[in-house]
């Protein structure tokens, strides 16, 4: 289908899409068995210019938007979501800085990410606060204040678990407890460097799919982070992240897209030469069905997708409904694809020799982070509900 | 100038002709072919295609050359470190019958340092003649002395026909040559032959990777000068005993100046790979899983006394290295036997071994494009037949 | 420095199939691409600039259309392009090809280094790289795997040989052919892909370089083509059936008298 993409969305979606198949689709297996980062895939992103896409000219990006970001993403995951979302999650990484950030900040940060020389990662989720975000232990204590050197410090103490990227990169957005007091106002949004003090790396944590993603835990033991590196003010913490997320989400829908378009093409490619019963599958009503509803869910969720990028980049105020219907939708499709992938190609689906059994393990992790489709449905819900009131 | 035209009356609007174009220069339009001018290169595929004759290819006839004072065939040996190339003895074997068909001279040109004892010696591959140059400015291949030193032997003497070996020295060498001597040059010939009549040496070789083959003329210049690629020809049988007559040559000393210096030689372990000289070849593809299935192939080409080759997926996937690469590309290679284990047999990849005598194809894919050009193919996993091939060579041969 | 690259503007072979009813070739839909030697040539070229400063051109004879090669040369880093396009071009052997090319890069004027791939994928003779240096009478080194080091009078190089490699040195100005040793081309860039939408070729004809027109086209190609042919294509042979062990069996008796 034509999504009406502009001339440089087409270059960029072109340009990853050979990078997809030249560079990503020959290795994608083995970094799924190696569990290895990918830093030679993300050095020819960086090389292309595509870290930048959705950032501002002025500092460094190519000044597209989400949708060009989607489109990328969704290209690269059609080889392979796990390498895929070392670029995608450092757009996550990013977005506090971008959306909240003070302008200093920006020009420091923003620059060394579009060009893909540093990545970044999006620090939230803690032992004890997944979908009960607001929960989080976190706590970042300030000491001094305008007149000490550097207007003061602030000290973070806590463990993020489970964050994407993270020993990896080297820029981290994150959430942590300003004042446990305020409850949801009490939260503040930071950047921290790898390598400063009281700063470590748990262990690459052993996962189902998306193997070649670097997850591990980040722990701040007496970290001290200077008090410029605190983004917009104290308090708006939930804020930036919420909106970082919403931001975000249509990128995660886009991921969805990519894997369970990828899987459906392996799959197809197989059915039209598989001969059983003297006859191509593809002969068969059932799977002629099966091919059919896959087909018209993928688009549905790419139509979806784009609509959702898209209305993120014309500045629309508000986005939550709609970009959590975007990541719900196609991250349930892309569960139930990449499913029938494996279902189509039969024993053969199966094998780790072939490459769709890899597409439904990493297919599954959309359905659980940046927040889990039940979270998403309560949002949607809520927000309907809101939008009926508001129309008597 | 040369120009190209459609004789209308004669075309029947087949489309042969336009699907014959390498360039896409053809379309019809009205039942009748059309040839865009701005993509036209004169190739004449398309006339060769046509089967009403409707092309026509007209080249201006320029003034015929007085070539009478061009004589014999001459066969470039290339030496290194003072040991004749093989490729040369093939040259010399298939310039002894061209010089057989045009009544002449087969005649060597040596250049090197102290070869005096060689230059003798090639009198027993079947040269009539040697021209020899000696000087230690010859003693190892340099670009400058070389070229200048054979561009000079061919303004004096005046061969009809050189042929030159298509390695990394001779393709260098006889490319220069050709500029300063204002002469024709065909590369990687497949086959050579002589037109009695018009004394112009036919040279056939492939193009677009092997899909076509062209054959191809000097009318008008002198030398008429062809590369040949290794083990295309056969090696001129020894005539233990025979002489050739040994023409030593001197130069000027600014014959030998060269720009460039050979600081040193090196000798990689790893270039003795040389797929282009094995005759048996183990080759792996995408089919092969990883390093591991290499090392099956590894293992069959031992026991063998092959090499192992690759297609560009197994490169590209980092099981082997680039130096093992066969296709288009990667190298070519006409070994015996080609044992192409897990490649489905793209044509990039077909590019690069069809010539094989024997190629042998194991495939658990019965679909697989390979199966097509295979002289003898197994459906089957290579996990287990390569294995069990290696074991029943091991028995056969005794080792 | 002032480094020129020469490319060529090739069909993409790897779509090139035969037609078994006509036994020619089948082209529909062919696209045509920069020769994949190339690739290592402009990145090299692309390389020794960022390294020494100075500019890329890339130049290309052949057809209006090979300007796209060019303008996918910019986006891989070259800075300008020269296209060298006219009628008087047609039939080009590989003589009056370096030939033209060379007049052309006497136009272009300075240079310190010319970078060619080793050969083109449809002619694949590897004879315009010397070529054109003879043209020049300019020192050159073929088959070159690496560059040691260099500067703007001299370099030091490794060229390729069956058995390994030579060091040799040379001066500048010279011409280099490279091999895919050599480096891994980058992807192009979309900065240097919006670049190259909006760069000014030049394009010259056979009257803007000077050249003689004698030695130009097929009436200055020594070489002519006679007879073009499609090779008898290659057939199947016979499959062989069974455990792997009958397998193995059958092949080894078969082959045998192939193995020394």
């Amino acid at each position: 289908m034509d999504y009406f993409l502009n001339e440089q969305q087409i270059m960029v979606r072109d340009l990853a899409r050979r990078i997809a198949r030249e560079k990503i689709a020959p290795v994608a297996a083995q970094y799924d068995e190696s569990e290895e980062f990918a830093w030679p895939i993300m050095k020819v992103l960086a090389e292309s210019d595509l870290f930048g896409i959705y950032i501002p000219e002025q500092y460094g990006g190519l000044g597209g938007g989400i949708l060009d970001m989607c489109v990328v993403t969704e290209e690269l995951s059609r080889a392979c979501g796990a390498i895929a979302l070392g670029y995608a999650s450092s757009a996550l990484g990013a977005l506090p800085i971008m959306i909240s950030g003070s302008e200093e900040q920006k020009k420091k940060y923003l620059p060394e990410i579009a060009s893909g020389r540093k990545l970044a990662a999006f620090c939230l989720t803690e032992a004890g606060a997944g979908s009960d975000a607001t929960a989080i232990q976190t706590t970042a204590r300030k000491e001094g204040d305008s007149s000490s050197p550097g207007g003061g410090k602030y000290i973070l103490n806590g463990t993020k678990q489970w964050i994407t990227n993270a020993g990896e990169a080297e820029i981290y957005t994150v959430i942590a407890m300003t004042d446990k007091k305020k409850g949801v106002r009490g939260a503040s949004a930071f950047i921290v460097e790898k390598g400063t003090k009281g700063m470590e790396f748990g262990k690459k944590e052993k996962k189902m799919g998306i193997r070649a993603s670097a997850t591990r835990e980040v722990i701040f033991t007496d970290c001290e982070v200077p008090a410029a590196n605190l983004i917009s003010r104290e308090g708006m913490g939930f804020i930036a992240a919420l909106k970082t997320l919403d931001t975000s989400r249509p990128g995660v829908a886009a991921q969805a897209v990519g894997m369970a378009q990828g899987a459906f093409d392996h799959a197809l490619n197989y059915a039209r030469t598989r001969v059983q019963f003297g006859q191509p599958v593809t002969g068969f009503q059932a799977v002629q069905h099966m091919i059919a509803d896959m087909g018209t869910q993928i688009e549905a969720a790419r139509a979806l997708t784009y609509a959702v990028a898209r209305m993120v980049d014309s500045g629309a105020k508000s986005i939550s409904r709609e970009s959590a219907m975007a990541k719900l939708f196609a991250s349930d499709m892309a569960m139930k694809v990449t499913t029938d992938a494996v279902q189509l190609m039969g024993g053969y689906g199966y094998m780790r020799d072939y490459p769709v059994e890899k597409f439904m393990r990493d297919a599954k992790i959309t359905q659980i982070y940046e927040g889990t489709n039940q979270i998403q449905r309560n949002v949607i819900a809520a927000n309907l509900i809101k939008e009926s009131l508001q129309k008597d | 100038m040369a120009s190209i035209r459609i004789l209308l009356d004669k075309c029947v609007g087949c489309s042969l002709c336009v699907k014959a174009c390498p360039f896409g220069a053809i379309h019809m339009s009205e039942g009748k072919a059309v040839i865009d001018m701005g993509k036209c290169t004169l190739c004449g595929s398309c006339v060769a295609a046509c089967r009403f004759s409707a092309i026509e290819l007209e080249k201006s006839a320029g003034p015929k050359k007085d070539l009478s004072a061009y004589k014999d065939v001459w066969v470039f040996c290339e030496q290194k470190k003072g040991v004749v190339q093989s490729i040369s003895y093939e040259l010399l074997g298939e310039g002894r019958k061209l010089a057989d068909k045009l009544g002449v001279k087969l005649c060597a040109v040596l250049l090197g340092e102290g070869l005096d004892a060689v230059a003798e010696s090639l009198g027993e591959r079947g040269a009539d003649k040697v021209y020899y140059v000696g000087h230690p400015a010859l003693k190892a291949y340099q670009d400058d002395p070389y070229s200048e030193v054979l561009s000079r032997l061919v303004e004096e003497y005046k061969p009809e026909v050189l042929l030159c070996g298509a390695t990394t020295i001779g393709r260098s060498l006889i490319s220069r040559v050709a500029i300063k001597a204002d002469a024709g040059l065909t590369a990687d010939c497949t086959a050579l032959d002589i037109d009695p009549k018009e004394r112009l040496l036919l040279q056939t070789r492939p193009a677009f990777g092997g899909n076509i083959m062209a054959t191809i003329t000097a009318p008008n210049h002198r030398p008429q000068m062809a590369t040949v690629r290794h083990k295309v020809m056969k090696e001129a049988p020894v005539e233990k005993g025979r002489k050739a007559e040994v023409v030593k040559k001197d130069y000027p000393a600014e014959a030998y100046a060269s720009r460039t210096k050979l600081l040193e030689m090196v000798e990689e372990l790893g270039a003795t790979v040389n797929l282009s000289e094995a005759d048996i070849i183990v080759a792996g593809g995408r089919g092969m899983g990883g390093k591991e299935g290499f090392a099956l192939l590894e293992d069959l080409a031992k026991v063998l006394g092959g090499a192992v080759g690759a297609s560009r997926s197994a490169v590209d996937a980092d099981w082997i290295s680039y130096a093992h690469q066969v296709g288009q590309t990667g190298k070519t290679v006409v070994p015996k036997i080609y044992f192409a284990c897990g490649i489905s047999g793209q044509i990039q990849h077909l590019i690069g071994m069809q010539s094989s005598k024997i190629i042998v194809a194991v495939n658990k894919d019965p679909e697989a494009p390979i199966f097509k050009v295979a002289t003898y193919g197994i459906v089957g996993d290579v996990n287990e037949v390569v294995p069990a091939i290696t074991r029943e060579f091991k028995r056969v041969l005794n080792k | 420095m002032n480094i020129i690259v020469c490319i060529k503007q090739v069909p993409n072979t790897t779509d090139v199939k035969i037609d078994p009813a006509t036994n020619t070739l089948v082209r529909d839909g062919v696209e045509s691409v920069i020769n994949p030697f190339d690739a290592y040539a402009i990145e090299e070229a692309v390389r020794l600039k960022e390294k020494l400063g100075g500019k890329v051109t890339a130049v290309t004879m052949g057809p209006p259309q090979a300007e796209k090669a060019l303008r996918d040369a910019i986006a891989l880093g070259c800075d300008e392009g020269v296209l060298v396009s006219d009628r008087k071009f047609a039939g080009s052997d590989t003589w009056a090809t370096s030939y033209t090319l060379s007049a052309a890069i006497e136009k272009i004027g300075d240079y310190g280094v010319i970078v060619c791939g080793k050969q083109a994928s449809d002619g694949d003779t590897a004879q315009v790289g010397p070529g054109i240096s003879a043209h020049l009478d300019i020192p050159q080194v073929t088959y070159v795997r690496k560059i040691r080091g260099i500067n703007e009078k001299t370099a030091v190089v490794e060229r390729m040989t069956e058995e390994g490699f030579d060091v040799v040195e040379t001066p500048l100005p010279c011409l280099f052919t490279v091999v895919k040793e050599i480096n891994t081309p980058r992807m192009p860039s979309i900065k240097g892909m919006m670049r190259a939408k909006s760069a000014k070729i030049s394009k010259w004809t056979a009257a803007d370089i000077d050249a003689e027109p004698a030695a130009l086209g097929l009436d200055g190609s020594p070489t002519r083509v006679v007879k073009i042919f499609t090779p008898e294509p290659r057939k199947g042979g016979e499959i062989i059936s069974g455990s792997a062990g009958d397998v193995a069996k059958e092949l080894a008796e078969l082959l045998k008298g192939e193995v020394v």
